[in-house]
This record gives structure tokens, C-alpha cells and sequence, in this order.
């Protein structure tokens, strides 16, 4: 019953402020939704005794991301500001076209993960602790260690890419001056 | 199930009524022995020793005028001092304070709840802490408010790492993430993580001053060139939320470096909590002579010494240590 009323509560809570994140047009608010969004959805992972997964998700995604989020539309001075201007170059019926794409695309997660299994909920079906440290370590780095090292790859090139991006950019600006 | 909630209520209604009378006198704590430090002494009408002078400056704090300026964005600025209030309270839910102690017959753990990924708790309620601060600067349309502001998201972003990282080195050793596994592992004074983790030790104090946001890391507020940074546009109770919750965390920061590498409740003779107690004190002292003695950092200074220093030397304490583990 209690578990229930956390679910529904967090569930709510979760697609509520996703929704309102995106109709905003203050860009803090925005952020600030978001942040409330990623909290409940880090309550459901929780509830389903995936305590590891859930603290991650707040220390990475709102603990360190959402704070360079921030940091950007502090930097940028957005205070206030509001994107009501057209800037989109999409046109209507590629975005309704797009909408309906993953709607389906949603529904059909749904049935495969949700309906087919005879209605056994999510949370019974999940193996005890099973995100717990161990369980995500031994995962990350047996089955998926390619996986996991490809990231790591990734993640380096991107590093090095922005700092060679800075980097000519304040060689163009001694050449300037 | 009725019971357990009782108890449950018991301990959270204890610790916020301890941590707050703590955060009182840790104001009259530092301002005595700042005053110590500089030959003054410090508060010394209201009661015997100034020891009423809190409870003076909360009644003074309450009855002030709340001024909200006219550019604040009204929402956010009120919001801001109860985000930075509320992380600040909640990490004490996994701090333990003692041994399992047996009350009318009933086995009772003091602390509120033994997480098994206790520590990954208390980095992911104080790395929310930060937003307070972030948004107070923000919605106060106040330029020094707005330059607090960047400042304190920039900071805690580059110390995050290295706080992070600093830890590593006892988790590895330890093998565990829970906070009362963390203390039992240091039953004698040669187990404590302090003389095993050295470097791990000395990275993880500092990264804790920064990310408190106190002197020599309180670029945020820095009155000389800020006026008061974020808390610029502040006043009344808002104005003392952000007070209690900087105290409130000087008070996590000493309780997990008491947990995690000086034995926590650990301690011959005297009972667990009064160790635990001792050593939280010393501590905040350490704290309040860090500010009595060191000038404030510059800001490149504060963002060379995160990266370049701290976050390379965090580093290879990980990997040193992992060597030794598995040799």
C-alpha cells in the first residue's frame, strides 16, 4: 500500500515536471524541473531496491550536470529571458511526423516490457539487489567491459577535443590583438 | 510497523533538535575562538562566557524586516535559502553515533538509517546543496549576487572530483560502502583511515573546506570584492537559513571526516557518543583555525590548485592505493 502510494507519487512527480521542463521559457525554471524530474525518478529506481543506480543518477545527472547547466545560463546572463521567437527550422509535419514516431516507438517498450509478461509488475520480476554495487560492477565489467571501455574512449576524445577547440580559439585572439 | 515508526521519529527529531542547537553554538564557538585568535574575547555580555549570545542573535535574526528587493525573481529567491537548508539536514540520516544499544529491551542502532551505500548518499545529498547557493545568486538580479553565484557552481564543480576521488582510497581498502561497516573496520587507533589513507586524508579536508564554501575557499561570499556575494540581497530569517545551513554542513563535513578516518564513535573507555562528540568538536575548531589563520585564495589560485593539484594527486592516490590492494 505504502509502496503504492511512493510509486504513484514519484511517478507523477517524474513525468509532471518532465512535461513542465519542456513548456517553460524561463531556462532556470526549466533546469529546476528538470532537477525535481531526475530526484523522483531516482526514487522509483529506489523503490526497486536499486539504491546504487538511483544515487548515481542524482550525484552525476543533478549533482555535477545539471550544475554545469546552471553555470552556462549564469554565464550567458539568460535572466529573464524567454525563447518565444521562432527558431526552429523543422517544419510542422516533420514534427508531427517525429511526435508520432516515438510515441509508437513508447508504446511498443511498453507492451514488450510491461503488458506481455501477464501483468507481473517490474519490481517483483527484478532479481534481489539488483542494482546494487556488486551486481553493476560485475555487469560493467565482465559482460559489457567492451562496452564500458569504448565509453571510456569516447569520453577522452570529447575531452581533448574541447580543449583543443579553447585552445585555438585564444591563438586566434593573440593573432587578433 | 507503528513501532518502528516511533522510533524512527524519535531519532529524527533528536538529530534535527541536536544539529540545530549545534549550529547555535558553533556560531558562538567560532566567534569566541576567532576572537581567542586575534587577542580579542570574543562575545562576552550576554549570559556567563557569551554563551547566550545565539539565542540573542536568533530572537534579533526573527524580528528583523524581511526586505525583498524589486528585481529578485520572487519565486526562485525564496526557494533558495529552503534548498540549501534541506540537504543540509539530511545527510545526518546515515552518520552513525554509537554502537547498537539495547533500550527496554529493543536493539537500537543510533543512527536513522544504515544504507548499504551510505557514503554515495552523503556525496549525492551535499552535491545538491550547492543549488542554493547557485540559485539565490541567480534570482537576486544583483551583480555580486550573480558573480557569488558563478563562482560557487564553478568551485564546487572542479573540488567535486577531487572530493570524490579522495574517498575512493578507503572505500578500496574497506570493501564497503556503508558508513557503520566503515567504523567497525577502525576499532583500534592504528585501523583508522587517517594513518592508512594519509594523502586521501589531507585531499578529502580540503575539498571539504571548499565545498562548505569557508574561508580559504569562501570566494562565494568573499565580503571584500562581493560585499557578501549571494547573500548580498538577503535578510531576516532567509538571510539565517543560509547561516544555519553553512554550519549545518561545517557540522556533516566533521562528522563524515570523524566517520570515515578518524574511528567514528570508536574510543576506549568514555561511551561511543561522547568520542563521536569529542571529535566532531575538534574538528569544527580545526575549522574555525583554518580561518583564523590562512588568507583568502585568488580565484585562479582556487581553480589551479583544484585541477592541477588536487585532482592529479587525488588520482594517484586511487591507483596507489588499488596497487597495494591487489599486491
Amino acid at each position: 500500500m505504502l509502496d503504492l502510494i511512493v510509486f504513484y507519487t514519484a511517478a507523477i512527480v517524474a513525468i509532471g515536471s518532465a512535461v513542465m521542463m519542456i513548456i517553460q521559457r524561463n531556462p532556470v525554471a526549466s533546469v529546476l524541473y528538470l532537477i525535481v524530474s531526475l530526484v523522483a525518478q531516482a526514487v522509483l529506481y529506489i523503490q526497486l531496491s536499486a539504491l546504487f543506480v538511483g544515487a548515481l543518477l542524482i550525484i552525476v545527472y543533478a549533482g555535477a550536470i545539471l550544475v554545469l547547466f546552471l553555470f552556462v545560463i549564469m554565464i550567458l546572463n539568460l535572466r529573464g529571458e524567454r525563447f518565444d521567437t521562432e527558431t526552429n527550422k523543422l517544419g510542422t509535419g516533420t514534427k508531427y511526423t517525429l511526435a508520432v514516431v516515438f510515441f509508437l516507438e513508447l508504446v511498443m517498450v511498453f507492451r514488450e516490457f510491461a503488458v506481455s509478461r501477464n501483468g507481473a509488475s517490474m519490481a517483483t520480476r527484478a532479481i534481489e539487489n539488483f542494482g546494487d554495487v556488486k551486481p553493476v560492477a560485475e555487469l560493467l565489467y565482465t559482460k559489457y567491459l567492451f562496452q564500458f571501455e569504448l565509453t571510456s574512449i569516447l569520453l577522452l576524445v570529447a575531452v581533448v577535443g574541447a580543449v583543443v577547440m579553447a585552445k585555438k580559439d585564444s591563438d586566434d585572439r593573440e593573432g587578433n590583438s | 510497523m507503528l513501532e518502528y515508526a516511533i522510533i524512527a521519529a524519535i531519532k529524527v527529531t533528536t538529530i534535527i533538535v541536536v544539529v540545530l542547537t549545534g549550529c547555535a553554538y558553533a556560531t558562538w564557538l567560532e566567534r569566541k575562538l576567532l576572537g581567542h585568535l586575534q587577542h580579542r574575547i570574543g562575545p562576552a555580555y550576554a549570559g556567563p562566557y557569551g554563551l547566550l549570545q545565539p539565542i540573542a542573535d536568533a530572537v534579533k535574526l526573527i524580528f528583523k524586516e524581511d526586505i525583498v528587493p524589486d528585481r529578485v525573481e520572487k519565486v526562485t529567491h525564496s526557494l533558495a535559502p529552503i534548498i540549501s537548508f534541506i540537504p543540509a539536514f539530511l545527510s545526518f540520516a546515515v552518520i552513525p553515533v554509537g554502537d547498537t544499544v539495547s533500550i527496554f529491551g529493543r536493539q537500537i542502532d543510533p543512527v536513522i538509517s544504515d544504507l548499504n551505500i551510505g557514503v554515495l548518499f552523503i556525496f549525492a545529498v551535499t552535491s545538491l546543496g550547492v543549488y542554493g547557493i547557485v540559485l539565490a545568486g541567480w534570482s537576486s538580479g544583483c551583480k555580486y549576487s550573480l558573480l557569488g553565484g558563478v563562482r560557487s557552481s564553478a568551485q564546487m564543480i572542479s573540488y567535486e572530483i577531487a572530493y570524490g576521488l579522495s574517498i575512493i582510497g578507503v572505500i578500496l581498502l574497506a570493501g564497503t560502502l556503508s558508513m557503520q561497516d566503515l567504523v567497525t573496520q577502525q576499532s583500534s587507533i592504528f585501523d583508522w583511515f587517517i594513518f592508512r589513507q594519509p594523502l586521501g586524508f589531507i585531499i578529502f579536508v580540503i575539498c571539504g573546506v571548499a565545498e562548505t564554501n569557508r574561508a580559504p575557499f569562501d570566494l562565494p561570499e568573499a565580503e571584500s570584492e562581493l560585499v557578501a556575494g549571494y547573500l548580498t540581497e538577503y535578510s531576516s530569517m532567509k538571510y539565517s537559513m543560509f547561516f544555519v545551513a553553512e554550519y549545518a554542513n561545517m557540522i556533516t563535513v566533521s562528522c563524515v571526516v570523524t566517520t570515515f578516518f578518524l574511528g567514528g564513535w570508536q574510543g576506549p573507555l568514555l561511551p561511543p557518543i561522547l568520542w563521536f562528540a569529542i571529535k566532531v568538536f575538534l574538528f569544527m575548531a580545526f575549522y574555525i583555525w583554518i580561518r583564523g589563520t590562512l588568507p583568502r585564495f585568488r580565484y585562479d589560485q582556487l581553480m589551479n590548485f583544484g585541477w592541477k593539484i588536487l585532482f592529479p594527486l587525488a588520482l594517484l592516490n586511487t591507483m596507489l592505493t588499488a596497487w597495494i590492494k591487489l599486491w
